[in-house]
């Protein structure tokens, strides 16, 4: 079968719980765009058990079409039975690029289906389109360049390079995506989805797992890769006590609090706050970069929000090479009087209207 | 019990990166260490040796100077080391990586496979479960716990807001995280020990069962198009001389230009 053959942008729609995870609607969004300059469909693969109903979720942010399995042995994810019902997918339905979260999820799935397929895949994109390999025609072999590639770029070597890489001989191409880089679609409420009933039937083998059991962590902290505005703060912070500041000016903005990496290793904020290469990518509008330093770890995590606002005493201090505004001062005293002002301003404004 | 151990040598990115006066990355000026989450799995297979009994073999790929991240792991309490090198092997993507590594461990009894979750320098988090697909053995990824009972292991497996604890029967590979342990330091003796054990050298003719087609930069289906040290965008504007009530003013009038209050 000649590549030419293979069709269609296909989305690893992760579900946990039977809840569809907020990455499934971030790919449909991407895989949108590369479908219409590809001209040609996007779908969704659904796994699980009772999650047809589901399905109509992934048709309103942008499924054409929704394959789904349905089968008590995809109840939980294990990496055996997901590989073969994603596998098997692809055998039928010959997808030219299929998607998944880089998740705790997709980074063990992906990786799983790329090996038994045999093609290629490009761990934690950022960007994706669809252009031509290589970039430029070599002079002299112009009719060896191949249009309509994917283009999968992601950073290495901690945030320090930047690689735009192609799958140009072998399909379907396959990237696992970063959550919270990608734009999700606005909603089209009341879409019904266009349901494909498929089961390749579960057998196991020596490759199953024995599941003994589930423990959730429960953490209260809300999820800082969907807000809006994150008031970040780092290591200048100085103690557990003192986010206190920044969460009294996080409530004034109805914001979220994040963190460096140096906050979490010294316990004064959690794990799932860390914004950075170790930690989470995110893009808010506004991000307030608060006694962060700004090493390139942390900045391979931010450098995408739209206004970055730092405050650090250390006028020399990498984060002011990326910030849209620097302020050189004392965050224990500018904080808290922001706070003040911008509660002020605030009521100023409800009261205008 | 036979427990091969996956490292890499990787140049060290969260310590001091080094640019070239042009701007780019010198990778040659820069510390090579055996990578964290491989540092982990290994100090696993140590302390299943010293509870259960084991054999640990290092298995790494890459130039011949690779063979200072197996001293050092030697170093550290593995009682055998293998380096995979050939100049054919060179340029490899994930896939090309994880059919060397599957050649080479054809040629090895084990029980147990333990591999980092991921490397510092790629980040990609694939070839410990590209190997054991093409190895035909179950995996488990993202290790924060691993025990062995009778011919089975029980692994904590970590998600983002939970863990699994599963069971698979060996043999099985399984990927570890950096804090499923704090690794132990080299010994003086260890060191010595080290210098004195012999590294088995592999090349391409060692690898069982790979085709020519499924190595190196031509056997890789991912190509790269690009590759180039990240463009930053430039500084904004920074105001150095503000007392902390006009730096406050400032930050104020700032949201409300941007239309953010």
């Amino acid at each position: 079968m000649s590549l030419d053959e293979y069709k269609g942008v296909y989305v690893f729609a992760q579900q946990v719980d039977n809840k569809i995870s907020n990455i499934s609607f971030e790919l449909l969004g991407k895989a949108k765009d590369l479908a219409k300059d590809l001209n040609t469909e996007v779908a969704a693969i659904l796994l699980g058990e009772n999650v047809k109903k589901l399905a109509d979720q992934l048709a309103e942010y942008g499924a054409d079409k929704v394959i789904v399995v349905d089968d008590p042995a995809l109840k939980i994810y294990a990496t055996e039975p997901y590989t073969h019902a994603v596998c098997s997918i692809i055998s039928k339905f010959k997808p030219e690029i299929v998607l998944f979260g880089a998740t705790a999820i997709g980074r063990d799935l992906a990786p799983r289906c790329s090996a038994r397929i045999h093609t290629g895949l490009t761990a934690d994109c950022t960007v994706l389109n669809i252009g031509d390999f290589p970039l430029a025609p070599i002079p002299g072999h112009e009719d060896e360049q191949l249009h309509n590639q994917l283009l999968m770029t992601r950073p290495a070597f901690g945030g320090n390079t930047i690689a735009t890489i192609a799958c140009p001989d072998f399909r379907p191409q396959m990237a696992t995506v970063r959550p919270g880089v990608m734009q999700k679609i606005e909603k089209i409420k009341g879409v019904k989805a266009n349901l494909i009933e498929f089961n390749p039937g579960f057998e196991r083998n020596a490759s199953y797992v024995d599941l003994l059991d589930v423990v959730k962590i429960v953490s209260d902290t809300v999820d800082i890769s969907t807000a809006k505005i994150l008031i970040s703060g780092g290591r200048g912070v100085g103690s557990k006590e003192n986010f206190k500041i920044l969460q009294d000016l996080a409530d004034v903005l109805g914001a979220t609090v994040s963190s460096s990496r140096a906050a979490v290793d010294s316990g004064w904020t959690s794990k799932e706050q860390q914004v950075g290469q170790t930690g989470k990518t995110v893009r808010p509008h506004v991000y307030f970069a608060i006694g962060i330093s700004g090493a390139i770890q942390h900045v391979a995590g931010m450098e995408e929000a739209d206004i970055i606002i730092a405050i650090n005493k250390d006028s020399l201090a990498p984060i002011f090479d990326v910030a849209d505004y620097g302020i050189v001062g004392d965050l224990n005293k500018i904080v808290p009087l922001l706070t003040e002002k911008l509660k002020k301003a605030i009521a100023e404004k409800e009261e205008a209207v | 019990m036979k427990i091969v151990v996956c490292i890499k040598q990787v140049p060290d990115t969260a310590g001091e990166v080094k640019f070239k006066p042009d701007g780019s990355l010198d990778r040659a000026a820069m510390l090579t260490i055996m990578n964290h989450d491989d540092k982990a799995g290994l100090e696993a297979a140590l302390r299943l040796k010293e509870k259960y009994g084991a054999e640990v073999t290092v298995l790494t790929m890459g130039l011949p100077k690779a063979e200072d991240v197996l001293r050092e792991a030697m170093a550290m309490g593995a009682d055998k080391a293998v380096l995979v090198t050939d100049r054919v092997l060179g340029g490899a993507d994930t896939w090309a990586t994880s059919t060397t590594l599957a050649g080479a461990i054809r040629n090895m009894e084990y029980d147990l496979i333990i591999t980092g979750r991921q490397a510092i320098d790629g980040d990609t988090a694939q070839v410990g479960p590209q190997i054991s697909e093409h190895l035909g053995i179950p995996v488990i990824s993202y290790a924060q716990k691993i025990e062995v009972e009778g011919d089975s292991v029980i692994v904590e497996r970590q998600y983002e807001d939970r863990y699994h604890v599963l069971k698979a029967k060996m043999p099985c590979l399984i990927t570890a995280l950096a804090e499923l342990n704090e690794p132990r330091y080299m010994t003086p003796g260890g060191i010595f020990d080290a210098y004195k054990k012999e590294i088995t050298v592999w090349g391409r003719k060692d690898l069982k069962d790979v085709d020519d087609s499924d190595l190196g930069l031509a056997g890789s289906p991912t190509k790269i198009a690009k590759a180039s040290d990240k463009v930053r965008k430039g500084a904004g504007i920074k105001v150095d001389n503000l007392g902390a009530a006009e730096a406050a003013d400032y930050v104020v009038n700032t949201l409300k230009e941007k239309f953010v209050i």
